[in-house]
């Protein structure tokens, strides 16, 4: 029987839960690093400019298409055109696999809040990450044992997950994201602040502000600014088209996408200003340049430097430990509820089962895959390896064909700006079509082209050949197999279903 | 900090914070207007089919 699609109970609800959902872990720990690598205070401007040609741009395309359909990714493109609901449920296969690794790294942060206390990882903070914490084996494989320590908090991370998707959209993900987003802005503008009061904090806003014009005239900026507004803003997933088919029909679209991507971007400057002053202190510490103390970024600047960081600080540094790493958790946690919830709104769109059952079968699932797959001593090599080509070949590729065929097979851009500019204060002209028909795709086609180059060149991170086959390679072929799957199996009730939304798609 | 330095922090905060609070403006001008024809549904449970009502 038709169930009520549910509804956000606010707009101010939605919104937080979009900026919950793009702020994750990346903002923290990838930003600061792609930004200082890539000509520091000069990076910005090309970051800018990418978020209002591309990140907006895309936000505003999701929005519409969820809002429109009012279905989850697979039948919300399937209203543009049948075959496009292989493009849905290409994404919800990316979402099932992603959320099995994102809970891992949530999972090591809940346990680095609590070694914060005693700092644990002292003396060493790497040998504690690699062999005493993950017990890390030496080759990459496939899973061989269990890591008891990694496994607890996973299972805890996974229930309180799945504790808020059972509880719905209002009563769960609302809610919950009304009290996420306050208490991460407050943890992390405590840590801003105790970061720069720090001795050496201004050597590192040096490091981090100081503009390298000269960086702005090479193509591999701009690509890595892109690529970071891209990552950043949970586009590319269906999470944000999913989201947004929870919206009311008469729900602004463009001025929430901006309050989404601004507020997104506002957060990832205030992280770059507190791990760079956290950075500089530590350079000055040891008496090195701020870039020796940086690493590559990632799972090593926050378990690594940051421990670092926290053992040499002359006061509160657990504290300091426990507002970052309560951070991370915070940051994590809203969004993989919002990943978690792709596939569970396609399972309840395609079975009509309610909430509760689908959370039961669908969450349950991948949080087993999640739990028999990563507290492994394998894991962090399978992690390492599916994150990296699940990103390039899975999202990106699948938004890389997203915009081709919405843009240039379908043509329906002027649709969707026509829809959107019926209920929003901001209104799209031509510039919007420019962005999505155009840039975007000629960005996203670069950033494929140069990493398929790179990854023709040497193997990924070394790994074997067969390891990166199957962990690599396969994760994101399956996921493309998944999807085509998924959408030419027949399904009755979809039938009925999406020839409903297709004849309220066209108005 | 050096001069540049400082000009970059400043430009690239009141951009990206200034256009968090334009956005925020902006919506808070333009309230959503009610769905038409659909029940606004606060006060029942989210998953109540709609065949039950």
């Amino acid at each position: 029987m038709p169930h009520e699609r549910e509804q956000w109970a606010t707009r101010a609800g939605f919104i937080l839960a979009a900026i919950g959902s793009a702020i994750g872990l990346g903002n923290i720990w990838r930003f600061p690093y792609v930004a200082y690598e890539h000509g520091g205070g000069a990076f910005l401007l090309p970051y800018l400019i990418a978020l209002l040609t591309a990140g907006i741009p895309l936000l505003i395309l999701e929005y519409t298409i969820g809002r429109r359909s009012r279905r989850s990714p697979p039948y919300a493109y399937r209203a543009l055109a049948r075959p496009a609901e292989t493009i849905g449920w290409w994404q919800v296969a990316i979402c099932f696999v992603i959320a099995t690794y994102y809970a891992v790294i949530i999972a090591w942060a809940v346990r680095y809040t609590g070694f914060s206390f005693g700092q644990d990882w002292q003396p060493d903070p790497e040998a504690f990450l690699i062999q005493d914490f993950l017990q890390r084996a030496d080759e990459p494989g496939m899973v061989s044992s269990y890591v008891a320590g990694v496994a607890w908090p996973l299972i805890a991370v996974w229930a309180v997950t799945l504790g808020v998707l059972a509880l719905g959209i209002r009563r769960g993900i609302e809610r919950a994201n009304k009290i996420f987003i306050p208490l991460l802005a407050l943890l992390f503008g405590i840590l801003v602040v105790q970061a720069l009061t720090l001795e050496g904090a201004s050597l590192g806003l040096d490091a981090f502000f100081t503009p390298d014009w000269d960086a702005i005239t090479r193509g591999s900026v701009w690509v890595a600014a892109y690529g970071q507004i891209f990552f950043s803003l949970s586009v590319g997933f269906g999470i944000m088209i999913t989201y947004a088919s929870y919206l009311g029909r008469r729900a602004d679209l463009t001025g929430s996408a901006m309050v989404a991507g601004f507020a997104n971007s506002s957060f990832e400057i205030l992280a770059g200003i507190g791990v760079f002053a956290a950075l500089g202190f530590m350079a000055t510490a040891a008496g090195v340049g701020v870039g020796d103390v940086l690493g590559e970024g990632g799972i090593g600047l926050a378990f690594i430097a940051f421990p670092q960081i926290i053992s040499s600080m002359p006061a509160a540094g657990s504290l300091f430990g426990v507002l970052f790493f309560g951070a991370l958790v915070i940051a994590g946690v809203s969004s993989l509820i919002s990943i978690v919830q792709v596939v569970i709104s396609a399972v309840q769109d395609r079975t009509g089962w309610p909430r509760v059952p689908s959370v039961l079968v669908v969450g349950g699932a991948i949080a087993l895959a999640s739990i028999l797959l990563f507290p492994t001593t394998e894991g962090l090599y399978i992690l390492d390896a599916a994150d990296h080509f699940v990103n390039q070949y899975g999202i990106a590729m699948a938004a890389l064909v997203a915009v081709i065929v919405i843009a240039w097979v379908l043509r329906r851009l002027p649709t969707l700006r026509d829809h959107a500019n019926e209920t929003s204060a901001v209104r799209l002209d031509r510039w919007w079509l420019i962005t999505l028909g155009l840039i975007t795709p000629l960005v996203l086609g670069w950033m494929m082209v140069d990493s398929v180059r790179e990854e023709l060149a040497a193997r990924y991170e070394g790994y074997p050949l067969g390891f990166l086959l199957i962990a690599g390679w396969g994760v994101a072929a399956g996921v493309l197999v998944v999807g085509v799957v998924l959408a030419a199996l027949p399904s009755r009730r979809v039938e009925r279903l999406t020839s409903v939304v297709e004849s309220e798609g066209r108005r | 900090m050096s001069g540049e330095a400082i000009v970059m922090l400043v430009v690239s905060v009141l951009v990206v914070w200034g256009g968090l609070i334009t956005g925020i403006v902006v919506l808070r001008r333009h309230p959503d207007e009610p769905d038409d024809g659909v029940q606004r549904r606060g006060h029942l449970d989210e998953d109540t089919d709609v065949a039950d009502q």
